[in-house]
């Protein structure tokens, strides 16, 4: 194995293991918070739930970046074809 | 392991090759055209049981996009919704034993993203004219002409990333535990696969017509919007 793919394969996962922590945090907030407003406005839970997912799901999609930069060093890294 | 970025032909009709995912997306779609066909064709003003639920689905569709769009849903109905029924059928294909969600390759992702692309330009012209679409790239002022025009690249090719790794993720984890440990140890992970793909096919839904709203609702400022605010009593 030569050390261009030794140096992938660890930078794969320094991307998936470090990508994951930014959206961890962010997702814990978010939560937190929608859960805060939940308490204090029990009425308008649905339009905080609606309004928490879409969030969610863009915070996701920062970690989903993370992964899909992880699969391309692995499965389709240009440098070592 | 195969790389979860390509996908292999299966066979070749002339010199189109055709992929696994192909073959699921158009099975998935004569299935929803067949079904919404005999479903639908005789409506009666007494709904029998199956035509109560499918008017539960269209009603919530069309709530949805009210809440979301404060528009009404007539002109958005048709797309929203197919798109939704098509992601949630395709996510949870997953079940049916041997059969790979054609949403977990790249090229159906991408296609449903360009759907959306194309979308936000359609109902962006027929709002407000191909001179009120493109004024909606100056919307706050014109300095944000640039950041307007990649955002709205960006925005779809994040859409395209988001179904594919969220789908792809799931089927690629499953398949790594079942290389690991056989029978019943996949199951909880498959029951999460199945709530993220009901949950990626809302989201994605939801995305396109938030993309939607704000070129249609950009352009429709000068009219009077009074329907947002009659909800409050």
């Amino acid at each position: 194995m030569n050390w261009l793919a030794f140096v992938s394969i660890i930078s794969a996962a320094v991307a998936v293991s470090f990508g994951a922590i930014g959206p961890a945090l962010a997702e814990g907030r978010a939560v937190a918070a929608a859960m805060d407003a939940i308490a204090r406005q029990p009425e308008s839970a649905n339009t905080i739930a609606r309004t928490l997912f879409v969030g969610l799901a863009m915070i996701e999609t920062m970690a989903i970046y993370c992964l899909v930069i992880a699969l391309l060093l692995l499965f389709a890294n240009p440098l070592l074809k | 392991m195969t790389s979860p970025l390509e996908s292999v032909a299966l066979f070749h009709l002339g010199p189109v090759p055709i992929t696994a995912g192909v073959l699921m997306t158009w099975v998935i779609m004569a299935l929803l055209v067949l079904g919404s066909i005999l479903l639908t064709r005789r409506l009666s003003l007494t709904p029998s049981a199956v035509q109560a639920a499918i008017e539960l689905i269209v009603d919530t569709v069309d709530a949805q996009i009210r809440a979301t769009m404060r528009v009404e849903p007539a002109p958005y109905r048709a797309f929203v919704g197919t798109l939704f029924v098509f992601i949630f059928v395709a996510n949870w294909s997953s079940l049916v034993p041997g059969v790979e969600p054609p949403t977990a390759h790249l090229e159906t992702d991408a296609a449903l993203a360009l759907l959306v692309f194309a979308a936000v330009i359609w109902f962006g012209i027929r709002a407000g004219g191909v001179r009120g679409y493109l004024a909606t790239f100056a919307s706050p002022n014109p300095i944000m002409i640039p950041l307007n025009f990649v955002e709205s690249l960006t925005r779809t090719f994040s859409l395209l990333v988001r179904l594919f790794g969220n789908v792809m993720s799931g089927v690629f984890v499953i398949g790594i535990v079942l290389s690991l440990a056989g029978l019943l140890v996949p199951i909880p992970l498959m029951a999460l696969d199945l709530l993220t793909g009901a949950v990626q096919a809302y989201i994605f839904a939801v995305l396109a017509m938030v993309f939607i709203a704000g070129t249609v609702s950009e352009e429709g400022q000068s009219a009077p919007d009074t329907s947002s605010q009659r909800t409050l009593p």
